[in-house]
């Protein structure tokens, strides 16, 4: 136990690696996330975000690396985080069951969108 | 030691709003409220994305989003992200340097000036045109 900060670090197994992952892929995030938010939403502004921006900054595959990695980390971050509080929170078995389907199936679903956007687009200027 | 959390969300809820950690059960709590807001701005944010293969559709959508109540929202997002990152950081340097549990109570107050030092001049710049 640490104190309540924090889950303390399970022993091994599963657990261990998604709580290791967790912490990796945070620090990672720092960088990708807050980096992304303060070029797209605070040097550029929503006001210039239209798809001849988009179709620009896809025109190399810099972006679209840093994009694709970004998606990744982030979303099998959030998603982990969400599958912890369906363990904390969530106790009758079929509810269990449901929430853990939902979650499989947001994760596929959207795993597939946002890598073959990032991926497939094709700039039409 | 773990507490075991009352069944049902409304014992969830009572729980969670129950006084009982000091510092420590604000930064686990607010870390969890942001953690799930920023998972489901993240999926909103896909789908949107997913539209740049339809041009006209995308244009309108990002019109949508200048609208001022989005403004507003853009910027609980960064500032949402901002604590999630800085707890995270946090929550780390305790899980890996053991000696630094006993500054815990300090760090979470160092933590909080550095965010409201970075959001709120952040939030003033972001919300520029509404002032005008």
């Amino acid at each position: 136990m640490n104190g309540g900060y924090g889950h303390p670090r399970p022993a091994g197994g599963f657990e261990l690696y998604s709580w290791l992952f967790m912490r990796i892929s945070g620090l990672l995030l720092i960088f990708l996330a807050l980096g992304h938010l303060f070029i797209m939403h605070i040097l550029v502004g929503i006001e210039n975000v239209d798809y001849s921006f988009v179709a620009q900054r896809y025109a190399t595959p810099f972006w679209r690396i840093y994009d694709l990695l970004m998606l990744l980390l982030a979303l099998f971050h959030g998603l982990n985080g969400a599958r912890i509080l369906i363990d904390d929170y969530v106790r009758t078995p079929g509810w269990r069951v449901f929430w853990i389907t939902i979650l499989y199936l947001v994760a596929l679903v959207f795993t597939v969108i946002g890598s073959l956007i990032i991926l497939t687009f094709q700039p039409k200027f | 030691m773990m507490e075991k959390v009352p069944a049902g969300f409304g014992g969830s809820l009572r729980w969670v709003l129950t006084y009982r950690g000091g510092e420590g059960m604000w930064s686990w709590f607010f870390h969890r409220l942001t953690g799930v807001a920023i998972l489901l701005f993240l999926l909103i944010h896909i789908l949107d994305t997913a539209l740049v293969g339809w041009p006209r559709i995308y244009n309108l959508v990002m019109d949508i989003y200048r609208h001022p109540v989005f403004h507003v929202g853009e910027v609980f997002l960064v500032a949402a992200v901002l604590f999630h990152a800085l707890n995270g950081i946090r929550i780390t340097l305790l899980d890996f340097f053991q000696g630094l549990m006993k500054y815990q109570r300090q760090l979470f107050y160092a933590e909080l000036y550095v965010f409201l030092l970075l959001i709120l001049p952040t939030a003033i710049w972001m919300l520029r045109e509404l002032w005008r």
